[in-house]
Parts: structure tokens; C-alpha cells; sequence
């Protein structure tokens, strides 16, 4: 069997610079983990299927779990442990998954808040189904992603300086579809 | 008052700052890492496991195989335990076994210095296995000549039990009666909470410590005792806060092969930690229940009589057995009530793995296949389907002779009522009914539920509650209900608040559990945690006020009868005055130099009620038939859980709840490979748990009828949302294309098939 073989990884995290001999195999959330002890970065798959461990990579979401920790050298790494202000200032997405009961086991709450950063850091304005597709690297099963979805829409308004409504009522068109519609010769 | 404000989660900071620990975050990096050996067949007897090659791995430190565990059998489920041997869980499980009987059952197990060293071995190890035949479905392992998987349940039935009213056989003699019959199939699902089970221990002044992700701390407790054959005050579990649970975690998972490790390897640290795939592959699942139903019906649509079969399938061991099937069965006849029912249910061994508690324990399969049949027979008589519920459903004041539940009020007509103005049932209805014959079809349907709250008269209902009071005056309160996510810390607090007079701010749920610590308490299932703590509040709460009160009459001179706690300060009731605050009493009693007092109070409630939970779905659907696509446009759950504790957390759990429901209707499905048992699509990738895509926007709505059995009017609501989710969307697509689609999940292939088979598509 192969010898360990280490690297000295440095990078910035959550505004620090830090340094750390890195095991070569180790992904960056294994780094963050156990080297740093970030914890909010929650592994739930580790192979970047539900997004619970995402970190901003240079102001980009990454699953860290899929992501070597010694491709991080040179990098800026932001954690959520890294978004609240040096008092403790919450961010108005850490503090509007409060207002709107977005977390409830808490599990996938950390990857949701660094994917929504993302998006609200952009400083555009995206559509519902723009948004739904961007967060759909993240499951979530307490939530039902309704809430989730609250928090960002209503933070992404607030940035952008405009009025929220909330919009809860059915989809209400009735189509009455019969054989002339439109995609019927599809069908046999 | 608290209690009915949405105050924010008392963990939501943490929550959002990533300070909150879970089990892995507390686990020290020194602890070796533990990976059991799966086996790679699906029955079969282990002639024997060679760990030569395994035992070279640089970093291996032990292997433990299953020849080197103790003969303790033991049993898994999260039930309270019983004191009569014919009551208690079935003893089946070896922490590691020589008998394999599923596809990745646990036949030895690594500890090694880190987790690629252990993996390494893993794979090194050598299992020769005496291959046995297996089978893979319930109805098939009754059969005469069907492997069998355990020595004392002939045929694998593990259980059968029955209902009977009336007299089916004469009441069906009836002329003109029209019968309506239906085969409905429930999958096997996965509780997919985001967190993998997980666990470390380790040895510390003779005790073995176990922290974990469970629901059900004392519980595992007493397994991990068990299963070791030690006293189980030498168990210590602790456990933080949980990333979800759903059931799975109401089970041992692998906290006693854990606890076990820890002692073979010295007492130093051992984790534990389950992959997503072993989450899927080893842990627990949602059995799968075929119903079969028959109703008898006059033309009117009065319902003469019901027969219903069920068989459940429990997988390779006992887990929490045939209570799944029995609650399901013992449900129908209460929903429809008529007065001649016969019900059988079976619960059978199969060599899939083993099924346990999750979400509504049996009536989301139940709720599916009774509220098809429902629909069958309106359409059958083309009758409305919301009338027709509001007809035959129970009617007001129904009770039930076993669990003495009562309806009390006319709840179910006031939530099809809210149902259906939300979704604009009438208008959509009419215009669906038309006949369609595009390729896109709407459709919209609609289903009801009823559920218990807690787990009496079928088990032990138990609360110990402990107070507090601390030096400022706040109060600290310790509860066996555990916080798993729903929100239980935030309702304790609210109640204890209302119940002793302080703010919120002065109430400390303490949320981690240590049976060293904490007041005996079986946990969190059942949607008990909010009806039983409340009742544990309620009772302790106002003992230790009165207690508060009378250390309080020896500072101010005023008798108890005249004094009030308010918003944390020592009142006298007749002319309003605070004579003290929480905290000077607390400073005063504690620091008194002739009297000095630590003011606490401990009480066990127990619970002899159950109570009736309602609701319903209504579900608007696009059905894409070329494509074999059904897209959700509208959904809406109303509930009556009673008074809401905090509404805005329990519009939570509700979407929460419709979300899994609609992964049940229309994606998620364990797949087995027939010809050698093994599970296809244990990841979160080939698994389809509803995403941010599926869904649209999820309606959830209350109406409030207060539960009198409950101090603080309420009743349960963590597992009741998932229940009437798939057959609503069933009864929609139903609508939409005139095609009845009887079992789960309506994906893509299954909509192919059937839309195939009726000529659709071709």
C-alpha cells in the first residue's frame, strides 16, 4: 500500500488566510470539517447529490464534497459560519430563513443559505422558475422547499429595492381541453 | 400568551449560523472509524469469513465478524417496552448475523484509523456463503414451498390479525347491490432524512456512551442493553440535535453494533456512520402493502359492506412488525363507517430489507387504497366525490369502542368545505367532467384522512417532565420528547411560558437528550410529542407555580391564593402589584443563608386518551399523455390538528408532509433486482425524492376545532400531512384521463404501462 501523501494547502477562509497538510484524497469538505472544524458544512451523500455541504468557491457554489481540498489552494472559501458580520450580524438571508421558518430540522439549511448567497450576490432578478431550478441542487425533506423558497424570493425583492407580494392563491385558468387542442397530434 | 403565536424556532439562530451540533460534529477526530461488511446476496447461510488479507490493511485496528458477537437476539423497534413477554417486540436481530436474509445484511464489521482504511478492508474480506432461495414478495413468501426466513413463523407470517362486524356473508345477499373491488399497491420509500444515521461510542467510567442520531433516546437505551446483554444504567445515549428522523430513527439502527465495537477495541471512540447508500440500503423503509377491497354498494351509494385484505411486506426481521398493518386496517372501518366489515391483514417476512416506522405509520398505504375505492365507487355511480365523502364519511360524534376516540365536532364537512373554495373545486370539477380527449388533461381529486395522536391504548403513553429554576429566575425544563426538526423545543417552551407565566425568553428547553440527565421519556413518534409533552407541561408546570408561589410567600407575606406569575414577576392578583420578580425570588431562595432552596419540580404524566386528527387534499392535475407526464397545478391540504400551537411551524410541517406525499404519488419507489435482491436505486440520485422542481406552490390551511383531551386544545399534525396527498393526485389523474391508477408511484413507466394497456398511447 501507497504511503499517505500530503500537500500544504493555503487558502482563504471565511476572510482568513489559513494553512493546513492535507491529506491529497481529502475533498475540501473534508478539509473544512475536520481541519477547521466548520461544521456547517453537513455531509449527506458526498457525492453532490443534495447539496447539504455547499461552500462558495471565489464567490461560486460548489459541493464541497466533490471537490478536493488541495484544488482550494489559492482560493477563497466562504463558509456559512463565514456570513454573519464580526458581531455576529446576521445576513439578511441567515436572517430571513428565520422570519419565514425556512429551517426546521437544519440539516440542509447551511447549503441552502450559501446557494441562495449566491444567487442574491448576483444582484439580478430571476423569475419563480429560475429560482426553483437554481435551488434544486439542494433536498430538503422537512420543508417542502415553500419557505425556502419565501426566504430568497423575498430577500432577492428587498435587495433590489422592491415591493414583495406574497402570491398563494391557486393557479386558477380553467382550459377546458378537448380534441382541437394543441399538441393533440401527439396522441394517437 | 404564547401559545398560538408564531414565535420564530428557539434553534432557528443556530440554526442559520451553522452553530448547531449534530452527532458527526461532535464526534472527536481521535475516534476510529467503523464499516460494516454488507453481504453480497440476498439469502444465505456465512460458512465462514477469512480477514487475512483484510487484517494487512495498513490502519486496520480489529475485525469483528459474526462469529465473534454474543447470541443476545434482540429487537429493534421504537415502541415502549411492555412488562408481558406476549407483548414485546419480536427478538430477532443479532448485532451481526450468520443467517443472512436481505441483500446487504451485517456480517462483520472493520475499525480502523480513518474511514479509506476501513472501506479498504471491507472489500478484502471473503464471506463463503450456503446460498438459500429467496423471495421478494409478501403474498408469494405465504405460498406453500416459499423459502422460509424465520424458524418460528411458518409461511413467514409474522402476523395476522382481523376485524369483523355484522354479517358480510348475509348482508351481501342483498339484491341489487353493485360491488366495487380494486387491487391497490403501495411501494416500498425510504424516509431520505438528509442526515445519515450515525453514531459514535465510546467506554467512560464503566458506562458505555452512545451519542446518536435518534428519536428515541431511552429507548435505544434499553436495546443497546439488550443486545450486549449488560444492565442498561451502564448505557449512556446522548443525542443532539437530529437532521431528521421520520420513523427510521424511531428504530435501533446501528447504535448497538457501535456500542459493542467500542468495548472490542478498549473503550476508545468508534464511528459509526452510515453512508446515503447504506441509509437507503440497511436502515429502515416504508412497508409496502397490497389492499385488496371490496365494497358493496346500493345504487344510492349506501354502503352495505366492506371486506378488505392487506398484506404487508416486512422485509428480512421484525423492526416494528405488524403494528404498520394492523393500525392501517384498524383505521377503515372508522373512516367509512358500515355495518358489516370484514379486514384481514398479514404482515410477511420477505428477504428485502427490513421495514419500519415512517411518516403515519401504515395509513398513508391504507389512506391510498380506502380513499381509491371510495372514488371507484362515485365514479362507478357517478356521484360527486366531495359529496359523496360528506355523506358517508363518520358523522359527528362517532367514537371508537377500542381507542375511545370521538369526533367531536363537524370537522370533516368544514375542511372539504375550505378545500374546495381554496382550489375552486366546483367550477374545475364541471369543466373537467367533460369528456377530454387531448393529449393534455386536467384533472382534479381529492382525498381525506383520519390519525391518532400518541400511541394509546396499543401502548404505554408516559411523560416526565422536569423544571427548573435558575439563578435569574429563568426556568430550564427537560422532557423525554425529543426535538427532531418539528419543532418540539420551540412548542415546550411556548407551553411552559403559558403555564408558569414568563416570557419566552425565560424558558430554556434544554435540547440535548442524555438518559444520564434527561427524565425518562420514550421520544418522539406518533405525532405524540406536542398532545403528550403537553399534557407532561401542563401537570408539572402548575405544581411547580404552586410552588414558586408558596417559597414566594415567604419574602412577600401574601398567601399563595393572591398571587400570580405574569410575564416573569411575582404578582398579587387583587390589586395587580408586582411584589417580586422571577429572579429576586430565584436569587433570594437560592442565596438564603437560613433557608436556601434549589426549587425544581419533577413529574410523570400519564396519558390515557388518543385523539382523532382530520383532514383532506385536493389535488389539480396536468396529465401530458404522450409524453406519460402528470404535472401538479394546484395543491391544498386542510387539517384540523385542534389549537395550533405555533401556526407558522405547523404550516411547516403540513408542507413539509404534502412534499413526501407527492414523492410517494408520483416518483419515489425502491427497486429490486428480482434475480438477486439487491436494491437498484439506493441514492439520492436514481431515488426521486421530490425536488424544488416538483412542486407548485403547497397550500396549507386549518381549521380549528380545540382537542378537549388536551390541555391546550391540540392533537397531532407531524405525520397526518402525507396521508390523503396520493390518492387526491391518484383521484385527479383519475379524472383527467379515465384511467385508475392503483398502485404507486405514478411515474413515467407506469403511466406508459397503463396508458398502453387502455389504449392511450400505443
Amino acid at each position: 500500500m501507497a504511503e499517505k501523501q500530503y500537500k500544504l494547502v493555503t487558502c482563504t477562509i471565511n476572510g482568513r488566510k489559513r494553512s493546513e497538510m492535507v491529506d491529497v484524497r481529502a475533498s475540501l469538505s473534508d478539509m473544512l470539517r475536520n481541519d477547521y472544524r466548520l461544521t456547517s458544512v453537513k455531509i449527506g451523500c458526498e457525492v453532490g447529490e443534495c447539496g447539504a455541504c455547499t461552500v462558495l468557491i471565489n464567490g461560486e457554489a460548489f459541493n464541497s464534497c466533490i471537490y478536493l481540498a488541495i484544488w482550494a489552494d489559492g482560493k477563497e472559501i466562504t463558509t456559512l459560519e463565514g456570513l454573519s458580520g464580526p458581531n455576529g450580524e446576521l445576513s439578511d438571508i441567515q436572517q430571513a430563513f428565520i422570519d419565514n421558518t425556512a429551517a426546521q430540522c437544519g440539516f440542509c439549511t447551511p447549503g441552502f443559505i450559501m446557494t441562495a448567497t449566491e444567487i442574491l450576490n448576483s444582484g439580478k432578478l430571476y423569475s419563480d422558475e429560475e429560482l426553483r431550478k437554481m435551488l434544486s441542487g439542494h433536498l430538503c425533506r422537512c420543508t417542502g422547499y415553500e419557505n425556502i423558497f419565501k426566504a430568497v424570493k423575498k430577500t432577492m425583492y428587498s435587495r433590489l429595492g422592491m415591493e414583495y407580494k406574497e402570491d398563494d392563491g391557486p393557479v386558477s385558468d380553467i382550459k377546458v381541453l378537448n380534441s382541437l387542442d394543441f399538441d393533440n397530434h401527439r396522441t394517437s | 400568551m404564547l401559545v398560538g403565536k408564531s414565535v420564530p424556532r428557539v434553534d432557528a439562530h443556530d440554526k442559520v449560523t451553522g452553530m448547531t451540533r449534530y452527532t458527526d460534529d461532535l464526534c472527536d477526530k481521535s475516534a476510529y472509524i467503523a464499516k460494516v461488511k454488507h453481504a453480497d446476496v440476498c439469502h444465505a447461510i456465512v460458512k465462514s469469513i477469512d480477514t487475512t488479507e483484510a487484517e494487512k490493511v495498513p490502519g486496520v485496528v480489529k475485525i469483528v465478524t459474526c462469529f465473534d458477537v454474543p447470541d443476545i437476539p434482540f429487537p429493534t423497534a421504537g415502541h415502549p417496552w411492555s412488562t408481558e413477554p406476549a407483548h414485546q417486540d419480536v427478538a430477532d436481530r443479532h448485532l451481526l448475523t450468520k443467517h443472512v436474509r436481505y441483500y446487504g445484511d451485517d456480517v462483520a464489521a472493520v475499525i480502523a484509523e480513518d474511514e479509506i482504511s476501513a472501506v479498504q478492508a471491507v472489500r478484502k474480506i471473503k464471506v463463503e456463503y450456503e446460498e438459500l432461495p429467496f423471495v421478494l414478495d409478501a403474498q408469494e413468501a405465504m405460498k406453500d414451498g416459499a423459502p422460509q426466513l424465520h424458524e418460528k413463523y411458518p409461511h413467514n407470517i409474522l402476523a395476522h390479525t382481523d376485524v369483523r362486524r355484522g354479517n358480510l356473508a348475509e348482508a351481501i345477499k342483498e339484491p341489487g347491490l353493485i360491488k366495487v373491488e380494486g387491487w391497490y399497491d403501495t411501494p416500498t420509500v425510504q424516509h431520505c432524512h438528509i442526515e445519515n444515521a450515525t453514531c459514535f461510542a465510546y467506554e467512560e467510567d464503566g458506562y458505555i456512551v452512545v451519542y446518536t442520531s435518534t428519536q428515541i433516546p431511552h429507548i435505544v437505551r434499553r436495546i443497546v442493553g439488550q443486545a450486549l446483554g449488560i444492565p442498561w444504567g451502564r448505557v449512556r445515549i446522548v443525542k443532539p440535535y437530529i437532521g431528521g428522523g421520520f420513523g427510521d430513527k424511531q428504530d435501533a439502527l446501528y447504535e448497538p453494533l457501535c456500542a459493542f465495537l467500542t468495548t472490542q477495541v478498549g473503550g476508545h471512540p468508534v464511528r459509526l456512520t452510515c453512508t446515503r447508500e447504506e441509509t437507503f440500503a440497511n436502515c429502515r423503509v416504508r412497508h409496502a402493502i397490497r389492499s385488496h377491497i371490496i365494497s358493496w354498494v346500493r345504487p344510492n351509494g349506501d354502503i352495505v359492506a366492506r371486506k378488505l385484505e392487506c398484506w404487508s411486506n416486512q422485509g428480512a426481521y421484525a423492526s416494528h412488525g405488524h403494528g404498520i398493518a394492523a393500525k392501517g386496517m384498524n383505521a377503515f372501518p372508522q373512516l367509512y363507517p358500515c355495518d358489516n366489515v370484514e379486514c384481514d391483514s398479514w404482515t410477511v417476512f420477505t428477504n428485502i430489507q427490513v421495514a419500519g416506522a415512517m411518516r403515519a405509520y401504515g395509513m398513508p398505504q391504507a389512506t391510498f387504497a380506502n380513499d381509491c375505492n371510495i372514488e371507484d365507487i362515485c365514479r362507478r355511480l357517478n356521484l360527486d366525490p366531495v359529496q359523496y365523502r360528506k355523506d358517508h364519511l363518520m358523522p359527528v360524534g362517532y367514537k371508537d369502542a377500542f381507542s375511545k376516540n370521538e369526533l367531536y365536532s363537524d370537522t370533516f364537512r368544514q375542511v372539504l368545505d375550505k378545500g374546495m373554495e381554496y382550489i375552486g373545486w366546483k367550477e374545475k370539477w364541471a369543466a373537467y367532467q367533460k369528456p377530454q380527449t387531448g393529449n393534455i388533461r386536467r384533472g382534479i381529486g381529492t382525498a381525506v384522512f383520519w390519525y391518532n395522536t400518541a400511541v394509546w391504548p396499543i401502548a404505554l403513553e408516559t411523560s416526565s417532565c422536569r423544571m427548573v429554576l435558575n439563578q435569574d429566575g429563568s426556568v430550564n425544563v427537560q422532557m423525554g420528547e425529543t426535538e427532531i426538526g418539528q419543532g418540539e423545543d420551540t412548542a415546550a417552551a411556548q407551553m411552559t411560558a403559558d403555564v408558569i407565566g414568563l416570557p419566552l425568553d425565560m424558558v430554556h428547553v434544554l435540547t440535548q437528550q442524555d438518559t444520564d440527565v434527561s427524565p425518562f421519556g420514550t421520544g418522539v413518534y406518533a405525532s405524540r410529542g406536542t398532545y403528550i409533552s403537553g399534557m407532561a407541561i401542563a401537570n408539572t408546570g402548575a405544581a411547580f407555580k404552586q410552588k414558586i408561589l408558596e417559597k414566594a410567600y415567604e419574602y412577600t407575606r401574601m398567601q399563595p391564593a393572591v398571587m400570580d406569575i405574569r410575564d416573569g414577576n411575582i404578582v398579587r392578583t387583587t390589586d395587580g402589584r408586582v411584589l417580586m420578580t422571577m429572579g429576586e425570588l430565584a436569587t433570594a431562595a437560592l442565596y438564603d443563608r437560613e433557608r436556601s432552596e434549589h426549587l425544581s419540580m419533577e413529574k410523570t404524566t400519564q396519558a390515557k386518551t388518543n385523539a382523532y386528527s382530520f383532514g383532506c387534499c385536493f389535488a389539480e392535475v396536468e396529465v401530458n399523455i404522450a409524453l406519460c407526464k402528470i404535472k401538479l397545478l394546484n395543491i391544498v391540504n386542510v387539517h384540523d390538528a385542534g389549537k395550533l400551537i405555533n401556526p407558522e411551524l405547523a404550516k411547516a410541517q403540513v408542507e413539509g408532509g404534502m412534499s413526501m406525499g407527492i414523492g410517494y404519488a408520483l416518483s419515489e419507489k425502491m427497486k429490486y433486482d428480482p434475480k438477486t435482491g439487491k436494491l437498484l436505486n439506493g441514492n439520492l440520485l436514481d431515488y426521486k425524492l421530490s425536488t424544488f422542481m416538483d412542486h407548485p406552490h403547497l397550500e396549507a390551511e386549518f381549521v380549528v376545532n380545540p382537542e378537549p383531551t388536551s390541555p391546550f386544545g391540540t392533537k397531532s399534525l407531524g405525520e397526518p400531512p402525507v396521508n390523503p396527498v396520493a390518492p387526491a393526485i391518484r383521484n385527479a389523474v383519475l379524472q383527467a384521463t379515465g384511467v385508475a391508477f392503483n398502485e404507486l408511484p405514478m411515474d413515467p413507466h407506469l403511466l406508459y404501462r397503463r396508458f398502453s394497456e387502455e389504449h392511450l398511447i400505443r
